[in-house]
């Protein structure tokens, strides 16, 4: 059981120290810092053009969405046309709420069992799972917003308006951005959820620990520049520039912390295209989630159908023909 | 059944925390009252399906072709490419666990390889294993597997996907919380259909199957004797009644082809609901003149090739149009069925479509457009009903079913593969004063499965059903000891067969009632007699002690 979790915390912890001792001991800035970065973004977008194209090569044969309310019917009847969409903008709707809101996990209960006299079997709601998702995702992605300014010169103001609103509470200096912490315990959340969780335990396995690790050692050695080595962070912009324009460059005076830092960031995204992190690809052509329930109005086609043997009436005529006479049945052939 | 564990007993198994240790690890364990037995030779000869032979699934050799690892691995390569869905819920799976607690088999069970995420892992692990770069890459080096969950595809494996893949009802509840749509069903659906290749289907499936391609429908009844069911009830409606309403079969140029499952026909309580069908009818012709004809060609509404592959479900269902088409009636009415309405709903038409023969359905009486099967052409009994009752056009003695304090219970198919559920429950309200909905997270699309859909009603698996059953039941337990609830009402012929059995078992004080058998009751055929008795025979409320 514990090696489930212990593997991929070793894995993390030795990738970590790998950057870090090969930057400080053996000076392979070049290594960790331009190799590694290249080849993950480059794995990365072909990785998950790769992927996304062979989910899209595979056919819809046929339009099942899951419903979840009332379907289009008699006029008088009112329809959910968000969980049983029968139209592109009832399905946008519904797409757009799963996707921002994760709107299939927001129903999430938990069942519980009583054995005593009444034996009630019971259902709560359950929003942990939830607020932690949804907590884990919006920070990261502001995370990722907010590091764009190290990639632009000079910095976009719509990244300006998302580090203001992260920094909004004015604590500390440098201003403590929430996001970065909420990434952490978000992800530190999920995680304690699937040690202690007995069933999420249970089905998780050690790929499953392995990338909420890798988001940690990131949130950590992040966090770590930022309030505490304080990052050189003109020489860290140097290079990042660097990279952004090509023209790569290894600054003076940045160490093995950020070259850690960078390192881990290379491996999660490429990373992606090979694991179960390409949920964010797949969330947008799940046929049980972004296809209409109109299949009673609108054929849809299947590109592979094809015409199977079936016992046709003559058969089955041919064969009950007496015994349909005798009982008063009509028939096609008398004799 | 004498060896089969009280409700009591049941419940004492009830635990839902996991044992230590990894599920890879686990060999399966395949137990009486749990499995069905094995199809049986001829029933898999009839649609020529793949290795037919006699096998036991307690033996250890299960008589597998010699390639049928071959055969295994061709077989998900080619449905990746043929089904999206597959490869996509074979990919994506963060396994958050939103699913675990939310399937009544693990519910019941506490068998953790019934939290839908496990069931699906079983199929997961191997695809990772042969199909995935990672996986691939893994497999290579020593320990490698378990870092990605992947595993080779064993005898072992092969097994536990039979006993797993023949527990679940496909009743798509885990799908509704799963923020991808990952449908268990889907999953359960490309199981079946890879064990399927290698002959490996269970005997409550594969001869109904067989049955429905020879002779029309699931149980076999030949075309004389579905007639002679019919007349049987045609004799118990006009005690009842004092109307003869008997029925036609296989006209030409009827204005409707009625279909439903033979269930209906054959067991009770659907008998009851039949019989309510053809009050319906009956009246319809008498007062408006609708000519609605029965088949005994198409004489089966239900679709267990649904349970068995994706192609022998469209050859069963072939036989709807080929007999609407030769019929020539303007379009199809279809009975209180489940899963027979969600092929019908998102299967019918791109299989065996387009129904260019038939009419867009309009209900001639009110006139109403059914704009939602303007291409299938095919209209639900209750969505027809419905209409009718809204526009009035039905006389309706509702006292007649004052002695029943309803619940509804949603079944799966309709509701989470259509969203049918407010057309049955304003049939119920307006035959019927009492109606009482169970709590919120099991009814419309979070409702319960009763545990034997999907192909699993059958005997010998009864500890599987009844666990399976446990929170439907709970549910009905808890409005039968709140309000009084001792009527379940269902649109659904499996249903009315196993909700019967789980009520039987858990909440004996409850029945089971179609929606329109309770419409037969309360409709007022015209130049009937005075009612006394209900469809049953028994004595309607207010007439208990009128002794003739």
């Amino acid at each position: 059981m514990k090696q489930k979790y212990m593997l991929p915390l070793t894995g993390v912890f030795l990738l970590f120290l790998l950057a870090y001792a090969g930057v400080e001991g053996a000076g392979m800035q070049w290594f960790f810092g331009i190799v590694v970065p290249y080849a993950a973004v480059l794995a990365f977008l072909a990785g998950f053009v790769y992927r996304v194209m062979g989910w899209a090569s595979s056919a819809v044969p046929f339009r099942i969405p899951t419903t979840c309310g009332q379907q289009k019917s008699l006029p008088w009847i009112k329809q959910n046309r968000i969980d049983n969409p029968d139209t592109t903008a009832g399905v946008f709707v519904r797409m757009v709420l799963e996707i921002f809101l994760f709107r299939s996990l927001f129903r999430n209960t938990k069942a519980a069992f009583n054995r005593n006299e009444k034996n009630k079997l019971t259902y709560s709601w359950e929003i942990f799972l939830w607020l932690g998702a949804l907590a884990f995702h919006y920070s990261f992605l502001t995370v990722l917003l907010r590091h764009l300014r190290f990639f632009l010169n000079p910095v976009p103001a719509c990244i300006k308006v998302v580090e203001y609103f992260d920094g909004i509470i004015q604590v500390g200096l440098p201003i403590v951005m929430l996001s970065g912490f909420l990434l952490l315990g978000a992800a530190l959340f999920l995680l304690a959820r699937r040690i202690f969780d007995e069933k999420v335990s249970y089905i998780s396995l050690a790929a499953d620990y392995f990338p909420l690790f890798l988001i940690i050692g990131i949130a950590v050695t992040g966090i770590f520049m930022r309030y505490f080595t304080k990052v050189d962070i003109l020489g860290v912009k140097t290079f990042t520039m660097g990279l952004a324009t090509f023209h790569p460059v290894i600054p003076e005076g940045v160490g093995g912390l950020f070259y850690a830092h960078i390192f881990m960031v290379s491996i999660l995204f490429a990373y992606i295209p090979v694991s179960k992190l390409m949920h964010m690809g797949g969330i947008f052509l799940s046929p049980t989630r972004n296809m209409a329930n109109n299949t009673r109005m609108k054929r849809h086609i299947n590109p592979w159908n094809y015409d199977v043997d079936i016992h046709t009436y003559e058969q089955y005529e041919d064969h009950f023909r007496d015994k349909m006479i005798d009982a008063g049945l009509p028939v096609d052939k008398k004799e | 059944m004498s060896d089969e564990l009280k409700p009591d007993e049941l419940l004492d198994k009830v635990d839902h925390s996991p044992a230590s240790g990894s599920w890879m690890d686990t060999t399966v364990q395949i137990r009486p009252g749990i499995f069905s037995y094995a199809a049986k030779p001829e029933s898999l000869e009839t649609l020529s399906a793949p290795n037919p032979r006699q096998w036991n699934p307690l033996d250890d050799d299960w008589k597998l072709p010699e390639n049928w690892q071959e055969i295994i691995h061709n077989g998900i390569k080619e449905r990746l490419e043929k089904f999206r869905t597959f490869k996509i819920f074979m990919d994506v799976c963060v396994r958050c666990g939103a699913c675990a607690d939310k399937c009544h088999f693990f519910l019941g069970t506490g068998d953790p390889l019934n939290m839908p995420v496990l069931r699906a892992e079983l199929l997961r692990s191997v695809y990772r294993n042969d199909f995935t770069t990672a996986g691939k890459i893994l497999s290579k080096i020593p320990g490698g597997e378990k870092l990605g969950g992947g595993r080779p595809m064993t005898v072992e494996v092969l097994k536990q996907w039979w006993y797993y893949f023949f527990q679940c009802t496909e009743c798509r509840r885990c799908s509704v919380f799963c923020p991808y749509g990952i449908d268990t069903a889907e999953i359960t659906i490309m199981g079946r259909e890879l064990l399927n290749l290698l002959g490996l289907n269970i005997d409550w499936i594969a001869t109904p199957v067989s049955n429905c391609y020879q002779t029309g429908n699931h149980l076999g009844i030949q075309p004389h004797a579905f007639k002679d069911m019919l007349d049987f009830f045609t004799e118990d409606i006009e005690e009842i009644t004092g109307v003869n309403v008997e029925p036609q079969f296989n006209v030409k140029g009827a204005d409707i082809l009625f279909i439903t499952p033979s269930g209906d026909v054959f067991a009770d309580p659907g008998t009851y609901t039949c019989q309510g069908y053809m009050i319906l009818f009956k009246y319809l012709k008498d007062k408006y003149d609708l000519n609605v004809t029965w088949s005994t060609y198409a004489s089966e509404g239900g679709n267990f090739g649904f349970f068995t592959s994706h192609e022998t479900m469209k050859r069963l269902n072939a036989k709807m149009y080929a007999e609407a088409k030769r019929l020539g009636v303007k379009w199809i009415l279809g009975g209180e069925c489940g899963h027979m309405w969600r092929v019908i709903n998102q299967y019918m038409d791109t299989m065996n479509g387009p129904a260019d023969f038939l009419e867009e359905p309009v209900n001639p009486i009110t006139g109403t457009k059914f704009e939602n099967a303007k291409s299938t052409k095919m209209v639900h009994i209750t969505e027809f009903t419905a209409d009718l009752i809204k526009h009035g056009k039905l006389e309706l003695d509702k006292s007649r079913n004052s002695n029943r304090v309803m619940t509804f219970h949603d079944s799966c198919n309709p509701a989470r593969g259509m969203g049918l559920l407010d057309e049955p429950r304003y049939c119920i309200q307006n035959v019927c004063d009492n109606f009482f909905e169970m709590p919120e997270n099991t009814i419309r699309e979070q409702t319960f499965c009763c545990g034997s859909g999907a192909g699993l009603n059958a005997g010998e698996n009864i500890e599987l059903r009844m666990a399976g059953a446990l929170p439907r039941a709970n549910a009905v337990k808890y409005v039968h000891d709140k309000f009084g609830v001792n009527t379940l009402g269902t649109i659904c012929a499996i249903d009315r067969a196993a909700l019967s059995t789980l009520c039987e078992y858990w909440v004996p004080e409850v029945e089971v009632y179609g929606v329109h058998e309770l419409v037969g009751n309360a409709l007022i055929l015209p130049g009937e007699k005075k009612r006394e008795t209900d469809l049953r025979m028994e004595p309607l409320p207010g007439m208990e002690d009128d002794d003739e």
